[in-house]
């Protein structure tokens, strides 16, 4: 109808494609990174991208179930950040660093 | 009377003792020593009740306490005794109460830890004794582990932490394969009657081909062997017993090592009698070795209480020759010696306690001609010495010359081997009672020595009467296992039979399928 | 009384006891008297036996008595039984009486030491012992008075313990004894294995199913004569009776001469019937055993301690009892047991109370001129150094005699070495005769223990009866044995006769009566030869034996006894204690406990190593992660592709 536009039809593919990209975006980051708080960001994409995939597939199945899901998984991501970074802060509050690679005192 | 579980009482009685120590206050030594003296003197009372009620001349157990215990697994509480054990088990209770009265002077620290791991240690190697499903075995086995290892750690000398942990670690690995072949085993019982069971009884009764019968035997045997100790599993003995406080060392000596043989003699024969009589050849000379080697290290030690230890090596390798010997002469000779050793090396190192308690050295050098300020104390050792030396007339030589009969009618040429045995056996004792006792005193320190006391001399003269009484005459302890020795004999006998006939059954097979063609 | 033939160990048994529970408040005297009260009761037994067996016939002589059972095991049904019989009497008869004499004599040669209550109660012991052995109705009862008479010896020999030598002595003592034992049951386990039986008169009766030669008995009888060499001092084992002189002198005599070294005699005399199917073993015997009795007498030429000289001699007499069972004449050998327990214990006890009287000096050059001062010590000694070197009409004639005619008989060479030996025998005991008791006294030079000189008197009385005794016995005891052609009492030879049904003699008479009148002849001719060269030496030129450091060449090595001990340390002691040595360090130390450690090492450096991965750092866990998680889904994806 609308002529001349190209229009990419946006399929299920190219949510999970999405979801993957962000998924190892967030693991390397995870891996990656030394600061512990973009660490946590990382994990959040990681979650996301999971997030993103639930829906896609959910939609894709015709059935809301995924979509429930994604309910729960950012409460637990919000929950997790909430006790993450309260711990987060008492370490700092001892090793005056968050430099992930520096907090080694649990060498075996 | 019957049907008192008598043999439960006596394996948990320290328990109850365990659970009394626990409300005397441990800043009282004497109190906890005299409680503790009571107490294993009233569980060996109780053991002497055993003797009266038990039937001689027959091969069955008896006193048989069955509960089914884990049943999904077939795990049972099995205990039982016969002519074998019935000795051993009083050996123990007496052994225990020895030990607790010679430990008076020998341990002044944490004196109630002590007394609870007396008991503890006793618990596990009655129920060694009387069990007879394979899992419970193991559990009492196992059970004997720590507090012998708290024994020599805490109370131990200036090495005791390597000699706790090496004796620990060794005897646990060893072991291990045991378990495994008992679950094994148990798992062929369901396989052939369809019910799983670790009791020996029903083990008995299986039929196993000879080919998985030698690695299973081995690994029994593994497990044995260490205990025993069988050459070149001895090592930790040596470190052990000479680390131990005295009572440790009577305990291990007199009790622990007989656990090795006692596995032997009740399970490996019965439960792979093929494997026995294969293996009886290797497991010969392997023994031979001991009592030669064991003798030989003896000569050159320089303190006392290894050079014991080591004679222990060499006497457990005639009871070890005794029992591959498989007939009556060898196996009666061991088990009776298994006894006998356990009274007169048990007097070797209570009577190298009282000395070292003394002097606070175990040096041979420190001393020399303390036979002058100590002619008592040396009287007692001589008696020990030549019971250790069987010398006829002692309980040594009743032991040793069914031994070497035994042995020598199985294997001539072991025999004679063996038999050398007596000459280094005497070389190493009476050079060591001439360095200690015999020639002028050199050292200023024995001037100072007192001669033993009458608590020293109370726990000696029972050792030195029976020293006696087995030795002039023994048939009354003989008379008690010579059917379940034959019983033994008769389960392995047959397999030497077996060997021959086995070539006729395919002689027929071929000549009838020749008939076909 | 025969039923009761139990008492005979059963008395010095309780002398034991009760002397070693409460001698020390018995003291010396009252242990003394227990202990030869004791002993001679077992003698008054022995000789009621001896007389109710008399009154039997010849065939009814053998009486078991059995008490309990002992060791019953498979084959082996062993009980604690005596046997009566003509041999075992003869022997119990010799060791009760002249033991109990030499209880008494220890009465007096042992007072004054304040500990001899022990001496006493292992006195009693070894006669316990001894008895066992000898009354015994199987060979495990033999044993057991084979090693307790090993034990009694150790104990006795050692009994001056604070002294280097006793200790030595003893052990070694001991341990050569028990080399011996380990042959002996080496033939007792043959034995059983063969016949399946230890009882005497079973083998005795087995054995008649035996040939003559077969290989099995010539193992047995070997074996069992290795245990017999350990005991009665033969080559090779013959090392520890020189030094048991350590003792005190009438354990010497007693233990060393007239009883316990005996026991190896009377074991192949009680075994004869297995010994005469082994001619071979018999050679070995007879040579063997004159060998020994020419050797030793060599050594005991020339040694000064006054017992080394009695000690050579006695392993030098018991190669002839040797020599003749190996020629097939036990009885004769168990004669010459007889008359040297008598002549041999006197000479001891001689040589005892001469120690006594020179306040323990034993070195013959320090004596002399004693012949005076101890007048029954030396008519004494005189009649035991006569007896000894085969004067006729002394007891050591008649049995050395019968023992060398029989030799001749089975073997003429053999004959020459024993007859050699008689004629050393002969000198060197009478050297010893004349140094100790003529010339003039060397003494002076050397004074008492106690420091003044209390004089050289003679022994109590307690000491010198039984001397007197003994000598009697030895003078009058070859008449128990005169040979058939000297006859002229016509009583016979009562001692062959008597232990006729008993033992099995089996020596070959080829050579006629003349010959053996010859060969007696010969003997005494050769006894006359050595007494002149003594009387030569020692008597008219009053010639002494020199210094130690005077010996040179031969006689040197001959005095320090072919330096046999010496070789036997180095080759035996030395070398299996260093050998052990290095064993323990090399072996058992360096790669068994090695190997033991080596595993725990290896598994602390196991554990060391993984502890590596354990950074603490955070991304290393989660690289680890990721990484098995990875390699998780490549597995996954190639295995279901």
């Amino acid at each position: 109808m609308a002529a001349g536009l190209n229009v990419m039809e946006i399929t299920q593919t190219h949510y999970i494609v999405l979801s993957v990209l962000l998924f190892c975006i967030g693991a390397v980051g995870v891996l990656v990174r030394r600061n512990a708080i973009v660490i946590f960001l990382c994990v959040e994409i990681m979650l996301n991208a999971v997030n993103i995939a639930l829906v896609a597939f959910s939609r894709g199945l015709d059935q809301n179930r995924g979509e429930v899901f994604v309910f729960f998984v950012i409460a637990v991501a919000a929950a997790e950040s909430a006790i993450g970074l309260s711990l987060l802060i008492l370490l700092y509050r001892q090793k005056r660093t968050l430099d992930v690679d520096e907090i080694n005192s649990l060498k075996g | 009377m019957e049907s008192l579980p008598i043999l439960s009482i006596i394996t948990f009685l320290p328990l109850l003792g365990i659970g009394i120590i626990a409300l005397i206050p441990g800043k009282n030594k004497n109190l906890v020593h005299a409680f503790i003296t009571i107490f294993t003197g009233i569980t060996f009372l109780i053991s002497l009740f055993l003797i009266n009620a038990f039937k001689a001349d027959t091969s069955g157990f008896q006193f048989i306490e069955k509960i089914n215990w884990i049943p999904s697994v077939g795990i049972q509480y099995f205990m039982g005794l016969d002519g074998i054990s019935i000795y051993l088990v009083i050996l123990t209770t007496f052994l225990t109460f020895i030990a607790s009265i010679s430990a008076y002077t020998a341990i002044e620290i944490r004196v109630k830890e002590f007394a609870i791991t007396l008991l503890f240690l006793e618990v596990g190697m009655i129920g060694v004794f009387l069990a007879l499903d394979l899992f419970l075995f193991y559990i009492f086995w196992e059970l004997i582990l720590i507090p012998m290892y708290l024994m020599i750690g805490i109370w131990g000398g200036k090495n005791r932490l390597y000699a706790s942990l090496k004796f620990f670690l060794y005897t646990l690995a060893g072991s291990t394969l045991m378990l495994l072949a008992a679950i094994y085993m148990a798992y062929q019982v369901k396989l052939q009657t369809g019910q799983m069971s670790f009791s020996l009884l029903d083990m008995q009764a299986l039929t196993l081909t000879p080919k998985i019968q030698t690695p299973l035997f081995l690994a029994f045997a593994l497990a044995f062997a260490i205990k025993v100790p069988y050459f070149p599993f001895h090592t930790w003995l040596p470190d052990a017993h000479t680390e131990a406080p005295t009572a440790g060392s009577v305990i291990l000596a007199g009790v622990l090592l007989k656990m090795g043989t006692y596995g032997f003699i009740r399970f490996n024969i019965p439960l792979f009698p093929d494997a026995t009589v294969a293996l009886a050849p290797f497991m010969s000379i392997l023994a031979v070795v001991g009592i030669v080697y064991g003798a030989f290290m003896a000569l050159v030690q320089t303190d006392v209480k290894r050079l014991v230890a080591y004679s222990s090596v060499s006497h457990m390798g005639f009871i070890m020759l005794g029992i591959f010997a498989l007939n009556e002469e060898g196996l009666n000779g061991a088990v009776l010696q298994m006894l006998n050793h356990g009274i007169s090396t048990g007097m070797l190192f209570l009577l190298v306690g009282m000395i070292y308690e003394r002097r606070h050295t175990r040096m041979i050098n420190e001393y020399g001609g303390i036979a002058k300020k100590m002619p008592i104390f040396a009287v007692y050792t001589m008696i020990a010495m030549l019971s250790s030396i069987a010398l006829p007339g002692t309980n040594g030589f009743v032991g040793e010359f069914l031994i070497l009969s035994g042995g020598f009618l199985r294997d001539h040429a072991l025999g004679i081997i063996a038999t050398s045995g007596v000459i280094f056996g005497a070389v190493y004792m009476l050079w060591m009672y001439q360095r200690v006792f015999l020639g002028k005193i050199v050292k200023k320190e024995n001037e100072e020595l007192t001669d033993l006391n009458f608590r020293e001399q109370f726990i000696l003269i029972p050792l030195v009467v029976l020293i006696f009484a087995i030795g002039v005459y023994p048939g009354y302890m003989l008379k008690t296992f010579k059917e379940p020795v034959r019983a033994l004999i008769e389960m392995t006998s047959a397999k030497f039979n077996d060997e021959n006939t086995v070539q006729k059954p395919n002689a027929t097979i071929e000549t009838s399928v020749e008939k076909k063609l | 009384m025969i039923e009761n033939v139990w008492l005979i160990t059963a008395l010095p048994l309780a002398g034991f006891i009760i002397i070693g529970l409460l001698g020390n408040r018995f003291g010396e005297k009252l242990s003394g008297i227990i202990a030869s009260l004791f002993s001679s009761l077992a003698f008054i037994v022995t000789a009621m036996i001896f007389i109710e067996v008399l009154t039997k016939e010849e065939s009814a002589r053998k009486i078991v008595v059995k008490l309990f059972d002992w060791i019953v095991a498979g084959k082996i049904n062993a009980s604690v039984a005596y046997q009566i019989d003509p041999l075992s009497l003869v022997m119990t008869l010799v060791v009760t009486g002249v033991g109990s004499l030499i209880h008494f004599y220890s009465i007096g040669y042992m007072h004054g030491d304040k500990l001899s209550a022990k001496y006493f109660a292992y006195l009693n012991l070894f006669m316990f012992s001894m008895l066992n052995l000898v009354l015994g109705s199987n060979l495990l009862i033999m044993f057991l008075g084979w090693e307790g008479v090993g034990l009694c010896s150790y104990l006795l020999i050692g009994y001056y313990y604070e002294t280097k030598e006793a200790g030595d002595a003893g052990k070694k003592a001991f341990i050569v004894n028990r080399i011996g034992d380990f042959g002996f049951l080496i033939g007792i386990f043959l034995i059983i294995f063969v016949f399946g039986t230890l009882d005497f008169s079973e083998l005795e009766h087995l054995a008649k199913d035996h040939h003559s030669g077969e290989l099995v008995i010539f193992w047995i009888t070997l074996m069992l004569f290795i245990g017999a060499t350990g005991k009665s001092a033969q080559i090779p084992l013959y090392v520890w009776l020189p030094d048991a002189m350590a003792g005190p002198t009438p354990v010497s005599a007693l233990i060393h001469a007239a009883t316990m070294v005996t026991s190896g005699v009377y074991m192949l005399a009680r075994l004869s019937f297995l010994y005469v199917k082994a001619p071979e073993t018999m050679f070995i015997i007879c040579i063997i055993g004159a060998l020994t009795a020419l050797f030793a007498a060599t050594i005991g030429m020339l040694q000064n301690d006054i017992k080394k000289v009695l000690a050579y001699s006695t392993v030098s007499q018991l190669g002839y009892m040797f020599m003749g069972v190996g020629a097939g004449a036990f009885s004769a050998g168990i004669f010459h047991v007889v008359t040297h327990a008598f002549f041999k214990a006197l000479l001891f006890l001689g040589a005892g109370s001469v120690i006594y009287a020179m306040h323990h000096e034993q070195d013959i050059r320090n004596m002399g001129g004693l012949r005076k001062k101890l007048p029954i010590t030396h008519i004494t000694f005189l009649i035991g150094t006569l007896a000894i070197a085969g004067t006729p009409l002394f007891s050591g004639f008649f049995s050395k005699d019968e023992i060398l005619w029989k030799v001749f008989n089975y073997s003429p060479a053999i004959w020459v070495i024993g007859a050699t030996g008689a004629l050393i025998t002969s000198y060197y005991m009478f050297r010893l005769y004349f140094v100790t008791f003529y010339g003039e006294s060397r003494s002076h030079d050397h004074h008492g223990l106690d420091g003044h000189d209390q004089g050289v008197h003679e022994s109590p009385l307690i000491m010198t009866l039984p001397l007197i005794i003994l000598a009697v016995l030895a003078l009058a005891g070859g008449f128990l044995g005169i040979p058939h052609i000297l006859d002229i009492f016509h009583s016979g030879n009562i001692i062959e006769e008597f232990l006729h049904h008993s033992v099995s003699d089996n020596a070959v008479v080829s050579h006629g009566k003349y010959m053996e009148i010859l060969l007696m002849g010969i003997s005494v001719l050769l006894a006359f030869v050595g007494f002149i060269f003594s009387y030569k030496l020692f008597f008219k030129n009053k010639g002494i034996p020199r210094k130690d450091e005077e010996y040179a060449g031969l006689q040197k090595t001959v005095y320090n006894k072919y330096y046999i001990d010496e070789i036997y340390n180095i080759a035996f002691v030395k070398s299996i204690y260093h050998f052990a040595l290095v064993l323990w360090r090399a072996f058992d130390v360096f790669v068994i406990d090695g190997i033991v450690n080596g595993v725990a090492r290896l598994l602390k450096n196991l554990g060391q190593g993984m502890r590596e991965t354990e950074t603490g750092v955070v991304h290393d866990y989660m690289m680890y992660m990721a990484g098995g998680l990875v390699s998780f889904f490549v597995l996954l994806f190639l295995f279901y592709l």
